[in-house]
């Protein structure tokens, strides 16, 4: 009881935080509102039981990638958004097409996992040993299981981070 | 229920109450130690030998007029003090005092919350703690705090990334990422990690040094250059606040420092059976003597080191401390991964 009134919460607040940084003009303020959003989330992640999760996302998205949102925003410092209105009818059908294919994404997620609960909800039991704790079973699942994707990522974010020195060096 | 809600709402209102006030008086015993070392006396005038300063400094702020400049952003300037005093305080919650202590029978342990992510958790807490520096350069709406708190905020992502290396080197070490089972970890391994791990703990040191705004790497708030960097366009009270916030910022620094590298609230010599004299003295006693040393060096440091230029102090974080962290945590992962357990 008490954490359904909790997650509605959180859930109320995470959806009007993210309203609130598409319409809110300030981008600064936008910003802010983005990371009100992802604490939030960090939250539901915490009544989940993923602390873990929670933390990390803490960590990376509201306290590392939005503090460099927030960095070039005031380097750059807009005044007032660049002249959209060449674009904008363009943009928003991509948006609409996008959010229709996450849409799909979520229904097909449901509907899978509604017509097959027993064996879903055995495939993310079982790895989970009770022995260990939530950020223990994440380590060795990362170098076991899911070792394949987690060097291709990292591989994706090194090729990011040499071609931002290369972009800066050229200017030197 | 008694357990579950009572009494770490007891712990929390006991760490808050004593936090304010030892920042209070830590305003003081900054001002003397600087003063000592200068060959001056200090403040003397409040109280025998200048000892309730602090109280009457408290009040001249409650007093003063509380001031927002009218072309400032006036939300974000009212957060921004709130925004940096939050993240200090509630890194408490995870900073173990001693293992337990015995009130009228029941046993408690001291520590708000043993969370299993306990040092994430402090390093998280610290990456928010930016945003108040930040945002009241931002919101001020004037040329000196808006280009301190951009320094400001360039100089915290610089060092967290040298510390979090250095965190994760320590985490190798242990074993665990909880407060409670790093220092157990160092009462098994039979040695402070201080001595096992110096090149860290130096990194750890300067790095907290930076992190907490302090001199040699006071650049935020470089007096001669930016008037009063950050907080230039504040008055009163939400002054005060930031005020808090950089010293509660210095406790959770050396109270880490303690925990990771002098074994916390362990004696000294734990393993050594024929100093049992030495456990009389309770665990958090001890804890609390290791970390007043640490914020001993940080107001000596202060009192004797000129400031860093602001390159200097960049190169000495990209290039020399992270680095040498990665360095170490390899070759730390190195010597686990060889020996199992150093």
């Amino acid at each position: 009881m008490l954490e359904s009134i909790v997650f509605y919460t959180l859930a109320a607040l995470i959806i009007g935080f993210g309203v609130l940084v598409v319409t809110t003009r300030n981008t600064v303020h936008c910003v802010l509102f983005l990371v009100a959003n992802f604490l939030c989330v960090a939250m539901v992640y915490v009544l989940l039981a993923a602390e873990f999760l929670a933390i990390i996302q803490i960590l990376v998205y509201a306290g590392g990638i939005v503090v460099l949102y927030l960095f070039v925003v005031m380097l750059v410092n807009l005044q007032r958004p660049p002249d959209a209105s060449s674009g904008r009818r363009r943009q928003s059908s991509a948006g609409f097409a996008l959010a229709a294919v996450m849409l799909a994404e979520i229904s097909a997620i449901l509907v899978f996992s509604a017509a097959r609960p027993a064996s879903a909800a055995a495939s993310v039991a079982a790895p989970t040993q009770p022995a260990m704790g939530n950020t223990q079973v994440v380590g060795m699942m990362l170098y076991s299981d899911y070792l394949v994707p987690f060097e291709v990522a990292s591989m994706l974010l090194l090729v990011a981070m040499v071609g931002a020195i290369i972009l800066a060096r050229k200017e030197a | 229920m008694t357990s579950t809600y009572l009494l770490p709402l007891l712990k929390i209102v006991v760490i808050l109450n004593a936090v304010l006030i030892s920042v209070t008086f830590m305003t003081l015993l900054e001002r003397k130690v600087i003063a000592w070392v200068q060959v001056r006396l200090g403040p003397m005038r409040v109280g025998p030998h200048g000892s309730l300063q602090p109280i009457a400094d408290a009040i001249k702020l409650l007093l003063k007029e509380d001031i927002t400049p009218a072309r400032a952003d006036k939300w974000v300037f009212t957060l921004a003090p709130i925004v940096s005093i939050v993240p200090a305080l509630i890194a408490f919650a995870v900073i173990p005092f001693d293992r337990e202590a015995s009130f009228f029978g029941y046993r408690v342990p001291l520590v708000v919350a043993d969370v299993n992510v306990g040092l994430l958790y402090l390093v998280s807490i610290t990456s928010i703690g930016v945003y108040g520096i930040i945002l009241a350069g931002y919101a001020s709406n004037s040329k000196f705090p808006l280009l301190a708190g951009l320094r400001a905020s360039a100089q915290l992502i610089s060092y967290e990334i040298a510390v979090t290396m250095m965190l994760v080197s320590m985490v190798v070490m242990s074993g665990t990422l909880s407060m409670v089972g790093i220092i157990e970890a160092q009462y098994n391994a039979h040695v402070w990690y201080v001595f096992a791990q110096p090149v860290a703990f130096v990194i750890l040191f300067i790095g907290g040094l930076a992190e907490t705004n302090r001199a040699p790497f006071d650049l935020p708030e470089a007096e001669q250059e930016l008037t009063g960097g950050f907080h230039t366009e504040y008055s009163g009270m939400r002054f005060a606040l930031f005020f808090l916030a950089e010293y509660a910022n210095m406790i959770v620094v050396s109270a880490i420092a303690t925990t990771l590298f002098l074994g916390g609230w362990l004696r000294p010599f734990p393993n050594v059976e024929w100093l049992w004299v030495l456990g009389y003295v309770p665990g958090w006693i001890w804890f609390l003597l290791k970390t007043f040393v640490f914020i001993y060096v940080f107001l000596w440091i202060r009192a004797t080191l000129p400031r860093y230029r602001y390159d200097q102090l960049m190169r000495l974080g990209w290039k020399v401390l992270i680095p040498l962290g990665i360095a170490n945590l390899i070759v730390t992962a190195t010597f686990k991964v060889l020996i199992g357990h150093p």
